[in-house]
Parts: structure tokens; sequence; C-alpha cells
């Protein structure tokens, strides 16, 4: 049974993300009053991809063809110790929140590696760019974490999503900041509007399409799908930590679907929001990402210390 | 209690008078015919207090004591004499059209305005009252200093307004703590602003309370003291506006800001026991003094000058103060006496000297003596009672504050003495080729009536060389009340 | 351990209110346009009356519904209206100030709060009101008031840094004491009231003496003058 568990929650992942990506796209067309591809289109790009052959510059070193398949087992092992539908998962144990971190991490180093291996101009500028927005994203990510973690008292994800399913309805300043400070980074890290836009084909604008650029076949195909499994991992992680009603306290079948279907509204909802978001924002200078990070790291810092300051004692 | 209100009602009956008839030829004389009254309702309360002793009203709003009283007498007196010089000196202004009519009025009516102000900081129970009056003697006179519109005095009265402002606020956090530390003493009789209440339980106040509010409030009334390093708003503010201003700021303002300090250092002495508050006040008034005394080296601008002497001797008497004991009060009470006088006077005299040389900077001021020769004796006199030459009372006091550190802390003495030299020395650099020197073109003598100056000076001389019985029974007991002992 | 959970609803939204008043005090500091700037400071202001409310409700005091009226007419209404007329009237509502170094601006606002909080620990152990965590950010929003003054050049800004330190006052007053007493509050608001009258008045001066409101440009008054 735990095994069972432990491999579902990572195919959940794997196969859920690409229809989060489709449904993304599929509002942000209606919203323009286009007609939107199926919401599907997403699976079949993938399925394309695979079949077709990869071709690799002669000059490639190890690191270009491995990249892909690191990064999509990173990624694996990222959603493998999210709690998505149930809280005591096989894997919350080890669900801690700076082993989160330390996942995505290594994707991405190995992703601005791959960026620069080839030695392509554009490679290596948005290696560059990515390597300053993930350097300015992540302390941000780790402070509004470690304000939720303060008042948990663990960073284990599963602990903490127990202790606020347990607290009740608390209106707590530390939390509103800290989940202000978490979509500001999570639309860095994710790539969206307003500080990368991921449908441009203008090269000098792009920030992670640059690094890929020269990828093709089932190399693409990983990336591209590593990229739709870390937005969802993403819309989880804020949906549980910060709104956990409705997720699986037991292990009972009804209970796991009813966590289902929870989780699968609550990415909707988020996947809407996003997309009007994006419609309504237009994309940043890149030399205002550094403001923007700042200010996203000013909001979680300020959670923390409405947490010091408020909420203690 | 009557002559209290009649005080308080006089000025304020005064400023709506002079709000419509402000502009008139005799708005001037009703200033004077105003402060006289003042006057002598003030000293109507004076013998009242001293015959039946400390006095609060009903509810307790108001309270007036030995400390106060001669205060608010000193107050009402220097008000009356500064309005008697400020008649024909505005007369003067504008009639060579520095000033407008609107502006006349509008400094009339706050002539009057900030003496109610004065008043009612000096007469309150209340510490959350004395702080709303003394930031409305702020709002007062700040329009009055930028009276001439020009740039520099525009600067002046807008860096007066923003660094008090903010100063004072300091002090609004410092009350709120001293109201929470009311409250905490679980006694329900102490949850009140009333000094009179917080001094007769101030061992119940929690120290800790005590002593952070007593920060916040030496920082925020101290910036009206002109504490070094909070000073910077007060040469420009004193010399920018008009002479009479000058010199109802240096005699008065300061001096109700160092007594608000001296009531809340009473406060936290009776709660923390410690002699912090004390080493707080003796640090930045040395420091002040210090500084003061440096900075009167570098002055090019005669009122200017003058300032940076008043931060020096607010710094001698906060310094005093901060010393405690019956000595080091009784200096500093007296202190606050004389400079007020002494001040006042020199700026009178320095108001009609800028009139007779069209200029206020030094090195374009000289001769006096020879060109209106009351006015150079004046300035010569006065300056030397500033600096501290025996017999005026400036001497005594400064002697007895010696006395004092000796006594207490022998190694700040050559600080002290070494202060008061490079004060000396720094003014009559300056002052010397002021009074004598040759008389450039274009200095013509102008109408003064010096007889002001002449009365202060004189009451100086005479508190240098015998002490009148009256004031020094007030001052005794205002030392009694502060420092717990006789002097002597 | 946190004790948030065991307080009442109301209490928590005082809590809540001020951490947004805190951000506001923050947001004010990055504000480019002085519009804006007024804006956010009518909104801290609406959120402190807010705030006040609330406390009457808890502490039955009834005396500081009263207190919240007039923060909400004179901080909330009256003084943004006079700042944007005037504002308007100076013709300086297309003026954007270039922030200096605003990283470092947050970061001093940061070390602040943290300052501030430090400060009043003791206070706050002592107090048994429900809003005394809120002493610290009442004494955080007075010093970014001052850090507000401090990195401004124009003229309203400061004032608006001047106001939002009597709102760090005033809430000051209402969180460590359940507010001051009536003719204090009255005798405060009064002179808040006036300073903010003279300083419209003084707006005028100062334009029409240096043509603008840049405050770096009154600088004739220094020791250095000859």
């Amino acid at each position: 049974m735990n095994g069972l568990l432990a491999t579902l929650e990572p195919l959940l992942f794997i196969f859920i993300s690409p229809l989060l990506a489709g449904w993304i796209k599929w509002i942000k067309c209606r919203l323009q009053n286009r007609r939107p591809p199926s919401l599907l289109q997403p699976y079949r790009d993938l399925a394309k991809l695979f079949r077709k052959t990869p071709v690799v510059a002669s000059h490639a070193s190890w690191i270009f063809e491995a990249t892909p398949y690191i990064l999509f087992a990173s990624m694996l092992l990222a959603v493998a110790i999210i709690p998505s539908i149930a809280v005591h998962l096989p894997t919350a144990s080890i669900a801690d929140v700076i082993a989160l971190v330390g996942f995505l991490a290594l994707g991405r180093f190995f992703l601005i590696l791959a960026g620069l291996d080839i030695g392509t101009a554009f490679g290596g500028m948005g290696s560059s760019r990515e390597a300053t927005i993930a350097t300015l994203a992540e302390p941000a990510m780790l402070m509004g974490v470690f304000t939720l973690a303060m008042s948990a008292n663990t960073t284990n994800l599963a602990i903490a999503i127990d202790y606020v399913l347990d607290s009740g309805l608390v209106l707590r300043p530390s939390f509103v900041f800290a989940l202000a400070g978490m979509v500001m980074v999570a639309i860095a890290e994710t790539g969206r509007v307003p500080i990368d836009n991921p449908a441009t084909h203008l090269e000098l604008t792009m920030i992670h399409e640059a690094m890929i650029l020269e990828y093709s076949g089932r190399h693409l195909a990983l990336i591209e799908w590593a990229g739709q499994i870390r937005l969802m991992l993403f819309g989880v992680l804020i949906a549980n930590l910060f709104f956990p009603w409705g997720i699986a306290e037991t292990l009972t079948p009804d209970a796991l679907t009813k966590g289902l279907a929870a989780m699968l509204a609550k990415l909707m909802e988020l996947g809407m929001l996003l997309a009007t978001a994006e419609m309504m924002l237009a994309k940043m200078r890149i030399f205002r990402v550094q403001d923007y990070l700042g200010f996203a790291y000013l909001l979680s810092l300020l959670g923390m210390l409405s947490h010091v300051i408020l909420e203690v004692g | 209690m009557i002559a209290l209100y009649v005080l308080i009602c006089i000025p304020l009956a005064g400023m709506v008078l002079q709000a419509r008839l402000g502009d008139s030829r005799a708005a001037g004389s009703w200033n004077v015919r105003i402060n006289a009254l003042s006057f002598v309702a003030a000293l109507w309360l004076a013998i009242e207090i001293s015959n039946q002793g400390p006095t609060s009203t009903h509810g307790g709003e108001f309270r007036v004591d030995a400390f106060n009283v001669y205060l608010v007498l000193l107050t009402a007196f220097i008000g009356l004499t500064t309005s008697i010089f400020s008649a024909p000196y505005m007369e003067n202004e504008r009639v060579h059209g520095r000033v407008t009519a609107k502006r006349l009025r509008l400094y009339h009516s706050m002539y009057q305005g900030f003496m109610l102000a004065m008043y009612l900081v000096l007469t309150t129970n209340n510490m959350g009252f004395l702080w709303v009056a003394m930031e409305g003697a702020t709002l007062a006179t700040v329009l009055l200093v930028s009276l001439y519109r020009t740039p520099e005095s525009i600067e002046a009265a807008w860096k007066y307004f923003i660094l008090c402002g903010v100063g004072i606020a300091q002090a609004l956090f410092g009350t709120v703590l001293l109201y929470f530390a009311a409250g905490q003493t679980g006694d329900p009789a102490t949850a009140s602003l009333q000094w009179s209440v917080l001094f007769a339980h101030a061992h119940a106040l929690n120290p800790q309370v005590m002593s952070l509010a007593f920060v916040f409030l030496l920082v925020g009334y101290g910036t009206k003291i002109g504490l070094v390093p909070l000073h910077n708003w007060l040469p420009d503010a004193h010399s920018e506006g008009p002479t009479p201003m000058s010199a109802i700021l240096s005699g008065l303002l300061l001096n109700d800001a160092l007594y608000a300090v001296v009531r809340c250092k009473m406060l936290v002495d009776g709660s923390t026991g410690t002699q912090m508050a004390g080493y707080l006040m003796m640090g930045f008034g040395l420091l002040s003094f210090l500084v003061a005394a440096l900075f009167l080296h570098r002055q090019k601008d005669i009122k200017r000058l003058y300032s940076y002497s008043s931060i020096e001797h607010m710094g001698i008497m906060t310094f005093a103060f901060g010393l405690g004991g019956p000595l080091a009060t009784f200096a500093a009470l007296m202190h606050m006496t004389v400079h007020s006088l002494t001040k006042s006077a020199i700026f009178v005299t320095v108001g009609h000297a800028a009139q007779v040389a069209k200029t206020q900077q030094l090195e374009h001021i000289r001769g006096l003596i020879k060109t209106q020769p009351a006015i150079g004796w004046g300035l010569l006199i006065g300056t030397m009672a500033i600096a501290g030459f025996p017999p005026f009372g400036v001497f005594t006091s400064e002697f007895l504050v010696l006395t004092a550190t000796m006594q207490q802390y022998p190694w700040l003495t050559p600080l002290l003495l070494l202060g008061i030299v490079i004060a000396f020395s720094g003014l009559f650099h300056h002052i010397q080729p002021v009074v004598y020197g040759a008389v450039p073109d274009g200095q013509m003598p102008v109408e003064a009536n010096l007889w002001p100056v002449a009365a202060h000076l004189l009451l100086v001389l005479w508190m240098g060389l015998a002490i009148p019985g009256v004031l020094s029974h007030w001052f005794e007991q205002a030392t009694q009340t502060i420092a717990g002992s006789l002097p002597l | 351990m946190n004790d948030l959970i065991h307080h009442p609803l109301e209490e928590q939204a005082i809590l809540f209110i001020a951490a947004l008043v805190i951000f506001s005090s923050f947001l004010m500091l990055a504000q480019k346009r002085l519009a804006s700037l007024v804006n956010v400071f009518a909104w801290q202001g609406l959120l402190l009356a807010l705030a006040t409310a609330l406390s009457a409700h808890t502490q039955q005091s009834p005396h500081l519904y009263f207190s919240a009226g007039l923060n909400l007419t004179l901080k909330a209404m009256l003084i943004p209206w006079m700042l944007s007329r005037l504002i308007v009237k100076l013709d300086m509502h297309r003026e954007i100030e270039i922030l200096l170094y605003p990283s470092i601006t947050l970061t001093a606002a940061a070390s602040l709060v943290l300052f501030s909080y430090y400060v009043v620990l003791p206070i706050e152990h002592l107090s048994t009101l429900a809003t005394r965590n809120a002493i610290a950010v009442s004494l955080g929003v007075i010093l970014l008031g001052m850090l507000l003054m401090v990195t401004r050049r124009q003229a309203i800004a400061h004032v608006v840094g001047f106001m939002a330190i009597e709102n760090g006052l005033f809430f000051a007053a209402v969180s460590a004491t359940s507010g001051m007493p009536m003719v204090v509050e009255m005798g405060i608001a009064f002179d808040v009231l006036v300073a903010a009258i003279i300083f419209g008045v003084f707006f005028f001066h100062i334009s029409s003496s240096i043509d603008s409101l840049d405050v770096d440009r009154l600088n004739r008054l220094s020791e250095n003058e000859s």
C-alpha cells in the first residue's frame, strides 16, 4: 500500500501537469477572445517531440545530453515529497522544505550549465539571467517558507500542513505576507509573465527559453515536461501550505478521492488567477526584476517580522 | 486660583484682539498694555502662592508651586519689556516696508499666542497637556520666523518647524510611555498624567519603562532646549526672525523646555532611584556647552553668535540640573533667571545695532560706541554679563555650578573652566571690534528705547551682588522641591 | 509557542491590521509619485481608525470610538485632501522623484523595525493589553516616518512623513495605554490640524521664494556661509 501510494504521487504530477498547462492556455485564449486549442494539446506536443530524433551539436559535452534526464529526475524527486492529495504520504518524513529547495536547485544548476555548454550567445545569456533571478528568488522563497516554519516549529511540510489544519481559522499576518512573497517568487521561478514570457519568440527577451534553444526531440520533451511539473509543483505548494482545507488527513480511499478533488479544484482556481494576471500585466524589463524580487523578499521578511513581533508572546 | 485663570485669559483675549487690530498704529502699544496686565496677574499669582504654598485647581489640571511661579513671573516680565522694545521696532520695520499690514496682525496676535502657550506650559499639571502647549508654542512662532519672507528666513522657519516637530514627537512617545507606566502600578489612582499624582507615587512606577520614557522625553524636549546634536534649528530660527522674536525665543522658550525636562527628571529619579537621568542630562549639557563655545569663534552673523551663546548657557543649565544636589539646582535656577534677562537685553541691543549698521554681518558692524554710545555700551556690558564677568549674576551662578562640580565630580571642573574661557574669548574677539573699531560710512544713530536693556542689566547686577530675599526664598523653595533639601 | 490561536477573532484582526499598517509604511518608502504617497498615507489613517475602533470594542473603552472617528476625519480624509489639493495647485502631480538607494533604504527600514521591537520589549512584557504586541509596530511606524523624511527631497514628502510619525504616536497611545485622556487627544488633534494648515501656508512661501519645493535647494544657511 505504501509503495503503491509512493509511486502514485509522482505519477499524478506527471500526468496532470500538462493538463494544467493546457488549462492555463485555454483560459488565456478565452480571455483574449481567441479560439483556444484543445485542453489535451500539450500531451500531443509531448508525444510529437518524443517521436523525433534529438539533434545534438558535435562539440556538446556529456552535460548537454544528461541534463534533460537529471532535470526530470530532480523534478520527480521534488514532487515525490510534496503532500498533494494526502498529508501523511509515505514520503512525509523526508518532506523537508530545504530538501525541496535543494532538488529544485539541482535541476536548475544543470540547466544553467547546459545552456552554457554549446557556447552559443543566447544560451549564455539565458543562463546568466536565470542564475541572477535564482540568486534573488531563492532567499525570498526560503524566507517565506521559514516564516511558516517558525509558526509550525518545523521545516517538514507534512507537519506544517497538519499544524495549519489544526489551528482552524486564524488571521495570521505572517502567513498573508509569506503568501504574497511566495506567489511573487513562484512567478519568477516558473518563468511566467511579468518575469519571463513563456510564449515569446524574441530571443533577446528570453530567459528560460534561451537556455533550451538548442534542445530538440525527446530532450526537449523532457525539459518541457519538467517545466510543466515545476509549475504544478509550485501551485500545489502554495495551495496546500496556505489553504490546506480538503487535503486527506487519513489514507482511506474516501479521503484520498476528496483530497484529489480538492487539489484539482485549487489548481484550476490558481490556473485561472495566473492566466488573468498574465493577461493584465506586461513583461518587465530585466533590470526591474531585481526590484520585483527585492519586494518579494521584503514581503517575506515582513512576514517573519510580523510573526516575531505580533504573533509570539 | 483666580489669578491663574486671569493670567491665562488675558493673552487669549489679546490674541483674538490683535488678530483684528494688529495692523493699526496703536497695535504695538496695545501689545504693551496686554503684557502689562499679564505681568500684574503674574505678580498677583506669585503673591498668592508665596502666601499659600503650592496650590492646584479643582481636579488638579493646573498646579502652581515655587518652581513654576517664579518662571511665570519671569516670563511675564520679559514679555513686557520685550513688547516695550518691539512697539517702536516693528513700527520702524513697517515704515521701511519690511513687513506688510497682514503680517503685523499675524505678528501681534501670535506674540500673545506664544505668551499664552508659555503660561500653559508652566502652570499645567497634566504632562500630556504640557506637550500640547509646547507644540502650540512652536506653531505660534514658526510663521513669525519667516516674517520677512526672505529665502533665508523661510529656510530657517522650515528647519525650525521640521526639526522641532520631529523632535517633539519623540517627547510625545515618552509621554505615552509615562502614561503606560502610570497605568501599570496596579493602583487605579495613579493612572493619570498629572505630575503631582505621578510624583507622589513615583516609587511605584516601573524603573525600566521610566528610563526608556526619559530618554525619549530628553531627546524630545532637548530638541527645544537646543541641546547638541539636536540644536541645528536654533541659530537659524533665532537669527532670521524679527529681533523681538529672537529675544523671547531665547529668553523664554528655552527655559520652558528645560522646565519640562526637569519635571520629568524628578519623576524618573523618584522611580529609578539611580542617577541615570542625571548622567544623561550632564552628558548632553556638557556636550552642548563645549560644542557651542567652540562654534562661537566661527560665527559671522551677530545674531547667530548670540544664539550659540544661548545654546552654551542652556548646556550649563542642563548640566547643573543633571548634577542634582541642592547647590547645583540653586545655581541652575538662578542661571535660568539671569540668562533670560541678559540674553533678551542683548538681543534688544543687537536689534538696534543691526538697524544702525543696516546689516547683521559682524564684519560690517563697527564702532558702535562712537555712532550711538547707548547701544555700544549696552552691547558691551551685556556681553560682559553673559560671558560671566563679576559682579553680574551670571558669574555668581557659574561659580556656584563650578563649586558643585568640584564637590561631586572634580575631574569635570577643568572642562567647564575651559569651556567658559573659550566662550569668553569667542564672544570678545567678535564684539571688541564691533563696539570699538573704526566707524564705517553710512552708520547713523537710530531711535532706540534702551530702558528695557537697562532694567534687565540692572536686575542681573543686583542679583550678582546680593540676591533679593524674595527671589532667594523662591529659589530655595524650588530647590527643596527638586533636589529634596536646601542649598545651605 | 504561538499564542495567536488563543485570542478571539477581534484581537487577531487588530494584530493583522497592525501588520498592514507597517506594510503601508514600507509602501510609502517605495512610492515615487507624490499623489500615490498621499494615497497610501490616507489608507494608513483608515487602517488605524479601524484598529482603534476594534480596540474600543475589545477593551470596552467607548472613548476610543471617538478617537477613531477623530483620526479618521483628520488623517484619512482632511489632511490627505488638503495635501492633494496642494499638489494640484502647486503643479506637482506629474513629478516623479527618483529614489536614491532603494535597497539601502529598505534594509534600513527593516533594521529600524527590528530595533523598535527590541526597544519596546520590556514594555510589552509588562503590558496586559491584547494589543501590546502592536507597540513595536507603532514605534516602527514612527521611525519609518522619520526615514521617509530623511530620504526625500520634496517638501510635501516631508509633511507626509511628519504626519506618518503622528500616526505612529496615535497608534502607540492606543496600543500601549488604550488611548490618552480625552483632553490630551483633542489637544494633539488640534495641534496636528494647525500644523497641517501651517504647512500648507509654508509651501506657497517656499514655492514662491525658491520656485520649487525641492528642499535640497534650501541651503543658504550653513556654517560655511560668507
